[in-house]
């Protein structure tokens, strides 16, 4: 039959096609090769000394901004690294190093500080740095109409919240002063040991003055204009970025590489595959993700490559205690005692992170140590048997014949899921209470935690400075993060003591205290301090993660073995 | 043609007229706003993001502004990605969601129409059995679990494609596979059974009879009239393909539209949602009209100029 002929002549035009098709990959396939074995074909774009290698990485998704002032994500942070530089970098152990600024020198009050900016350091265009670009940039990330969530980062210097929050106009006011070209002053409300810290956060790096004639500039790479290590050369939306070593960087000797090249990838399953075949040299935190049910099977087989590295993070649970049945503490510390943290991070996360029994995680400056090292989180035991009867304590102070129905409410994903299901299961094995646990979106769930409408909350807290006062003013009365209804003056007066004192044993002291009393009352119930996992190829060194997660890549260079 | 050309015009923008208008209301209802954030933003500062969102204004003094903006053809400016045009970020990436799309609307129409039409011709042989086997595994194999067999497969495994990205001309194939499977399978089995249903019409009989060749009674008689079904479904298909599919861009790593779909929304970015529902409403009506002028063409029974048929 002629009809069927041609039918079958259809489907070999087709596999004709997909054999011609399939014809076209061992070009793609030798590229592959290429990259594996020689770091020839990765070359930067100018296909300079085999050592220039582009370090490429996976950054999940679009960064919210470029612009300093804007940036509020990790993604934004780590693309700021490469970009921009601030007065000050962080060094692996988290401690503030020299970087746009040579030097400075802090008042005997510890009121003022004064930067000596560096006479090399240049924007990307070629201009000078100067102290006035910083005035500039800071004024202009405190000014309202620029809109920026994380001004009040800035509040800490004189005048700076009053003109953020439009109480006055007059920018003069705010103490921020550029003396000549080198030199800028900051005068600060209180002595703020760790103000040098905030100095290397993303808000604080510097902006060209001519942005200010180009609103959308930090949308394109053709507009960016950086101070720091590389300068973007092409920004494709939604799909990767590409840097390139800036040579008007005053420290270009030191950097490497001839390149970054991110890509937005958002399954992490494709970004460990891209990794495998060669394609990153980094996959994992702080931008990407390892899928949680290989972190097992890679950390066996890929042992040389694997990390895992604590970082300053709390994950824990808060309650509302201005509800029966949380409005009593010893029903609070019944439930935070009756977990197994261990069992917890060992079969549920999986991914290194460590049962915590304090609030302030480790990687955190004390005194002069780790504020963890010299403060043990031994303020309270998982205890089952003293659990029961503090639950039991508690149920006849409340007058409650039994537990009520309460509910745990976590942001939707499926981690904080797994985590709940363990948890609840937990309490009803060793308390034999009934916890039901639902999930919220995101916003859903903050807009009821603000109105202090659930009972048990998932939350998370990551630092903003290297302190333990980015956790401890969290829960004063009244504080804007506070959404436990916790209040206590014994413990707003040992914050007010910190806040106002320079000298670093008093502050730690008071906070020690503090963080005492938060532990003992238990508004919130720590579960585990979070740890970032990644895989870096062998070869790239000096890539790190610092003591907040944060990645630094801008020294990292590559030497075959 | 004009009259009913005018017609479905004035309907097409009264139904994205409604579909803004509960759009609106329905995204302001959800709880939350663009500006939540786990460490809370202080009172000042949402204060004055909000003054300049407008989202200080009363519901329906926004929703006001939001139609005079859109009549002035401004979709306004993302409130979650900072000073990018919404009708930026659809053009950046719809034009990566589209590419594939056509292509898997190509790929889907030849396969769906080849295996369909074979199918019918071999009734009840093995080839029609295989290709039901084939049409059964298209329309039940999710096309999430399609891509991640294809990616580990030919990527990660044989390392024959890239496993994601859009940078060579071969990185289409995978996309675009995985994205035709269930349209492809779809309309081979619409195909198959309409083919048969015609094979036996009385008017084919009469054609057979008449000594006509079996290619023309197929392409002039039988094809025409079995494809009707067909066309209806694929303005709405492609529509659907085009506008991305979340999970196969995500897989793929491909920067296309699929995205912010679910995105938006989390977000609470309500400029984008909006932009996003009145463009793909847009798009889907589109290609509804186009169905209906096609149905003109292939269908000599249908007048457009008696009312439109809807």
């Amino acid at each position: 039959m002629r009809t069927r002929k041609s039918a079958f002549s259809f489907i070999a035009a087709l596999l004709i096609l997909a054999i011609i098709a399939v014809g076209c990959t061992p070009k793609n396939e030798t590229g592959n090769n290429g990259a594996a074995n020689n770091e020839s074909s990765n070359n930067g774009a100018a296909g300079e000394a085999t050592d220039a290698k582009v370090f490429r990485m996976n950054i999940h998704s679009e960064p919210s901004s470029l612009d300093p002032a804007l940036m509020e994500d990790n993604v934004s942070g780590t693309l700021a690294t490469g970009i921009y530089e601030g007065l000050t970098r962080k060094n692996e152990n988290g401690e503030s190093i020299p970087a746009t600024a040579e030097k400075w020198v802090q008042s005997e009050d510890g009121l003022t500080y004064t930067f000596t900016i560096r006479q090399d350091a240049k924007w990307s265009n070629g201009d000078p740095v100067t102290a006035n670009d910083f005035e500039f940039s800071w004024k202009r990330a405190l000014d309202p109409a620029t809109g920026s969530t994380y001004a009040y980062q800035f509040y800490y210097i004189a005048g700076a919240q009053d003109y953020n929050e439009g109480k006055t106009t007059n920018a003069d006011a705010v103490g921020i002063k550029a003396l000549d070209a080198q030199t800028l002053e900051v005068k600060l409300v209180a002595p703020t040991p760790y103000f040098l810290s905030l100095t290397s956060f993303y808000v604080y790096n510097p902006v060209h003055q001519s942005v200010k004639d180009n609103e959308a500039w930090a949308a394109d790479a053709v507009t960016i204009i950086g101070n720091g290590p590389f300068k973007m050369s092409e920004w494709q939306h939604n799909t990767s970025i590409k840097l390139v070593k800036s040579d008007s960087y005053y420290d270009k000797d030191q950097v490497k590489f001839a390149g970054v090249d991110f890509t937005m990838i958002e399954d992490s399953a494709t970004e460990l595959a891209n990794y495998e075949t060669n394609k990153l040299d980094y996959t994992g935190k702080p931008t990407g993700e390892i899928p949680s049910e290989q972190i097992p099977v890679l950390k066996e087989s890929k042992k040389d490559e694997f990390v895992t590295k604590g970082i300053a993070s709390s994950y824990y649970y808060m309650f509302n205690t201005e509800e029966v049945p949380f409005n009593n503490v010893k029903v609070r510390k019944a439930l935070a005692m009756a977990i197994d943290r261990q069992a917890i991070v060992e079969s549920v996360t999986m991914a290194g992170e460590v049962p915590s029994f304090g609030f302030v995680p480790p990687g955190i400056i004390g005194m002069k140590d780790d504020y963890r090292n010299e403060v043990k989180d031994d303020f309270f035991t998982e205890d089952v048997e003293e659990a029961k009867k503090l639950l039991a304590e508690g149920l006849a102070e409340l007058k409650l014949a039994k537990f009520p129905e309460v509910t745990l409410t976590f942001n939707t994903s499926d981690g904080h899921k797994k985590i709940a299901e363990a948890i609840v299961e937990m309490w009803r094995q060793n308390l034999g209470i009934e916890v039901g646990a639902k999930n919220e979106e995101f916003s859903v769930l903050l807009k009821n935690r603000t109105a202090m409408n659930y009972q048990i909350s998932r939350a998370g807290w990551g630092a903003d400075y290297n302190d333990p006062m980015t956790y401890m003013d969290m829960f004063v009365t009244g504080g804007g993060q506070n959404n436990t209804g916790f209040s206590s003056p014994e413990y707003d007066a040992l914050i007010k003591k910190a806040y106002a004192s320079g000298d670093q044993a008093e502050r730690i002291a008071a906070m020690t205290e503090a963080e005492k009393i938060l532990m003992d009352q238990m508004p919130i119930m720590p579960i585990y301090y979070y740890s970032n996992t990644y895989m870096l190829k062998p070869g790239f060194k000096n890539i790190f993660l610092d003591y907040k997660g944060d990645i630094d890549y801008t020294r990292g260079y590559y030497e075959a073995k | 043609m004009i009259k009913y050309v005018f017609k479905k015009f004035v309907s097409m923008l009264l139904s994205l007229f409604v579909l803004a208008t509960a759009t609106f209301f329905l995204m302001k209802i959800i709880p939350g706003d663009p500006f939540m954030r786990e460490k809370a933003i202080p009172e000042k500062i949402r204060e004055h993001l909000f003054a300049v969102y407008g989202l200080d204004q009363p519901i329906w003094k926004q929703y006001l502004m939001y139609l005079n903006n859109l009549l002035h053809g401004d979709l306004g400016m993302s409130m979650k990605q900072q000073y990018m045009s919404v009708t930026r970020i659809i053009k950046e990436t719809f034009i990566y969601s589209a590419q594939i799309g056509l292509f898997a609307v190509f790929v889907s129409l030849a396969v769906g129409l080849i295996l369909g039409i074979v199918a019918a011709l071999n009734h009840r042989k093995w080839l029609d059995s295989v290709t039901i086997i084939i049409a059964v595994l298209g329309v039940s194999i999710p096309n999430f679990l399609a891509a991640s067999i294809l990616q580990y497969v030919f990527g990660s495994k044989l390392q024959w494609l890239s496993v994601s990205g859009l940078n060579d001309p071969t990185d289409f194939i995978m996309p675009v596979l995985a994205l035709s499977f269930l349209p492809a399978a779809f309309i081979a089995r619409l195909t198959r059974s309409t083919m048969l249903e015609v094979l036996s019409a009385d008017y084919i009989k009469t054609a057979r009879a008449k000594g006509l060749s079996g290619r023309v009674i197929l392409v002039r008689h039988a094809l025409r009239n079995a494809i009707l079904p067909v066309v209806t479904y694929i303005g709405p298909m492609t529509a659907n393909i085009i506008t991305g599919s979340v999970v196969v861009e995500q897989i793929f790593g491909i920067g296309g539209i699929g995205r912010y779909f679910v995105q938006s929304i989390t977000n609470r970015d309500y400029t984008l949602i909006m932009g996003l529902t009145l463009f793909y409403g847009i798009i889907l009506m589109a290609a509804r009209f186009l169905t209906d002028i096609a149905y003109g063409f292939v269908d000599p029974r249908i007048k457009l100029s008696r009312g439109g048929g809807k």
